[in-house]
């Protein structure tokens, strides 16, 4: 990125602060969290405290960082170096990211920039330009990509409150300013739970680790009574419910489930897997020591905020989720594939001069499509 | 309230009741040196050397004549542990007391139907582990979080959040398994209660059983010699086992079937386990042959791959595994520079 990008971008991203500092608040107990940022072109700045929202925006106005981050873990010392902080609990966090939904419209949005000559490009052989073999990955969002997302996050919603019986208004449904959703959790029933505990909790919600014998199959004895019925809860409902469709008990459905053997079984399950359980990270929920992006904050990936879904059905992070002002800005845009902001579809543009509104200008520089002109 | 009886503390005599019970009865430990205590002092010398095969002291309290008295032996087989010192002894004590209250809580649970008579049990996992166990038809029902916090520590899939019914925040449990995932807090308690309690001094009449302990834990002390060219999960186990304290299930069937797979025959192996707290050695002989294949369905089993023991938190890297995938590998495989 040019150093007079640089400068537009922390002269975009100071006004937005400047402009809606009354949407940028810290969390709950913020004393007892760790906060860190990031500034362009620079590297990261961790272990701060901040008590308040005073002490939050005097730091978004003298140091105009890229990004914001704040812990989900609560701690005595949050100033101080890891192992003497002492961890008291944390936020249960879940990521649903589009990237890791592997849909087909993603080769329609995504691009390859070549790490030597910045040349971009639909594929990711060899640079026409220079030859080199080494890229960076550029990739945007559709329409499709948060649809899909959104299915997850709803799957997720189910078994958090269903599963594992927290209360929705204990649940806030984030977008990550980017490609997908943060889901923090504040029950306090699971705030203690360690890195391990949390792997376990995550493999339950992905429908990780299942076996035959859960399900009435056994190596030894098999057993078609135990198989679930519909109206169960948890695994067991969903289960019976994917392979039983409308047919609330199939004797014929369950007889063919079972003759393929245990091997079958597990294959099946294996394929269930991906159909049903929850495509979350669970890197990120074992983290217990991670910052996570402010609420509020801009997303230096994409220049959309991080903001809060209040009704996932009609949800438009296209829209909602970006803040940046539309005065018009021109741009060297070289980007081979477009993409939509506020109803208004932007590109494709090969290497061409173009006057576009600020808040696509500061998505396409972010995204590395783009160099500023003046 | 909860009324405790003698019933109830000869079943489990580790709880803090017993000393108020004893207290309330009249019997006073500081006159150990009366007659009077030398066959209770008998009882809990023997109930010591059972812990120390790895069976289970008294498990059916019909058979007893006197509850006050079993509740004594427990008591004075702690003042005679403390008194010889060997923390060897303590450990496979503690553990064959913790089988044992295990199965009184699984059989009081079980067989509880109402609520007065699961109200003991509940109780104990409640104050003693702080876990609130629920009654939900024939299920018992702990919460997500107090059931992860222990769950992860067993190796079986069946153990697995996924695999156990799961509603409302909480997890469906039979009797076995609510007992069965307290089990090493068991031990722990019993442990660190013996560690923590301070004994009066012994009269004279205990001093030949201390010292018959003191030769008895020794024995289970001497030491086996660990070959150099054992891989490091290898050595880990059978210093585990050296030292009395517990190996769990996967690390002796890694242990035996490494050792077979070296040559090694059953009579050899044997010996190694038996400074394992829950010894039992026609058992042992018989998992053994098993294992070895001359027992059973005759199916001979391999020592589980290096991807298997990491899962199962067995494995203690070296460099010099040298990226071998089986522990019989060890020391074989070179790089090609080397």
């Amino acid at each position: 990125m040019l150093d007079k990008s640089v400068r537009f971008l922390e002269e975009a991203f100071k006004e937005y602060y400047f402009n809606n500092l009354q949407i940028i608040h810290v969390p709950t107990r913020p004393s007892e969290r760790e906060f860190g940022y990031q500034k362009f072109n620079s590297g990261m700045t961790r272990h701060i405290s901040l008590k308040n929202d005073n002490e939050l925006h005097l730091l978004l106005m003298t140091q105009v960082p890229s990004d914001v981050y704040c812990s989900n873990a609560y701690y005595s010392f949050p100033n101080l170096p890891m192992q003497e902080k002492d961890w008291k609990e944390a936020d249960l966090i879940f990521d649903i990211d589009a990237k890791d939904l592997h849909l087909d419209c993603r080769k329609e949005h995504t691009c390859y920039k070549c790490t030597s000559c910045k040349e971009i490009t639909n594929d990711q052989t060899t640079c026409s330009e220079c030859g080199s073999s080494k890229f960076e990955t550029i990739s945007t969002v559709c329409e499709r990509c948060i649809t899909e997302s959104t299915k997850e996050v709803k799957k997720l919603l189910e078994i958090l409150t269903d599963d594992l019986g927290i209360k929705s208004q204990e649940i806030a449904v984030y977008f990550s300013g980017n490609e997908g959703f943060h889901i923090h959790v504040t029950s306090k029933g699971y705030q203690n739970l360690d890195s391990r505990e949390r792997a376990e909790l995550a493999d339950y919600i992905m429908f990780n680790g299942a076996i035959p014998e859960t399900f009435g199959m056994s190596k030894q004895k098999s057993s078609k009574a135990s198989f679930p019925h519909i109206d169960e809860k948890g695994w067991r409902g969903r289960i019976a419910k994917e392979i039983l469709g409308s047919k609330t008990r199939s004797s014929k459905i369950i007889q063919e489930l079972f003759s393929g053997g245990y091997s079958v079984f597990q294959l099946k399950l294996e394929d269930l897997k991906q159909r049903i359980g929850v495509r979350i990270d669970p890197k990120v929920t074992m983290d217990v020591h991670r910052i996570f992006r402010l609420e509020g904050s801009i997303n230096s990936k994409s220049g959309l905020s991080k903001i809060l879904c209040k009704d996932l059905d009609t949800f438009d992070p296209f829209s909602e989720a970006c803040l940046i002002d539309d005065k018009k800005v021109e741009v060297i845009a070289n980007s081979p594939i477009s993409f939509r902001l506020k109803d208004e579809k932007y590109g494709p543009y090969i290497n061409e001069k173009v006057s576009v509104p600020k808040y696509a200008a500061v998505y396409m520089i972010c995204k590395g499509l783009a160099e500023v002109l003046q | 309230m909860l009324q405790i009886g003698n019933r109830d503390l000869a079943k489990y005599p580790f709880l803090a009741e017993t000393g108020e019970y004893l207290r309330d009865k009249g019997f006073k430990i500081e006159q150990l040196d009366h007659p009077d205590w030398k066959p209770i002092m008998e009882k809990a010398y023997g109930r010591i050397i059972v812990a120390t095969t790895g069976q289970i002291y008294g498990s059916d309290l019909k058979k007893f004549e006197n509850l006050d008295t079993e509740i004594l032996s427990f008591v004075i087989a702690i003042i005679l542990l403390k008194s010889a010192g060997m923390n060897t002894l303590i450990k496979r004590f503690s553990l064959a007391e913790a089988r044992r209250a295990e199965k009184f809580l699984q059989q009081d649970l079980h067989y509880g139907k109402d609520d007065t008579k699961l109200a003991l049990p509940l109780k104990i996992i409640h104050d003693l582990f702080s876990v609130k166990v629920k009654i939900d038809g024939d299920n018992f029902v702990i919460s997500i979080p107090d059931y992860l916090r222990r769950a992860i520590h067993f190796h079986e899939k069946e153990w697995k959040l996924v695999n156990r019914k799961v509603e409302g925040g909480f997890v469906f449990l039979t009797s076995h398994e609510t007992v069965r995932l307290i089990r090493r807090e068991l031990d722990g308690y019993i442990n660190s209660k013996i560690q923590s309690l301070n004994t009066p001094s012994i009269p004279s009449s205990f001093k030949e059983r201390v010292t018959d302990l003191v030769i008895l834990a020794k024995k289970f002390s001497e030491s086996t010699t660990v070959s150099t060219d054992y891989p490091p999960c290898i050595k880990h186990a059978i210093e585990v086992l050296e030292r009395g304290e517990n190996l769990p299930h996967s690390g002796r069937f890694m242990l035996a079937t490494y050792l077979m797979a070296k040559g090694q025959t059953v009579d050899q192996i044997a010996p190694l386990f038996k400074n394992a707290p829950d010894y039992n050695e026609r058992i042992t002989r018989y998992q053994l042959e098993h294992i070895a294949g001359s027992s059973g369905k005759g199916t001979k089993y391999s020592c589980p791959s290096c991807d298997k023991l990491k899962s199962e938190n067995l494995c203690f890297e070296i460099p010099e595994c040298n990226g071998i995938i089986n522990p019989i590998q060890f020391g074989k495989k070179r790089t090609s520079n080397a």
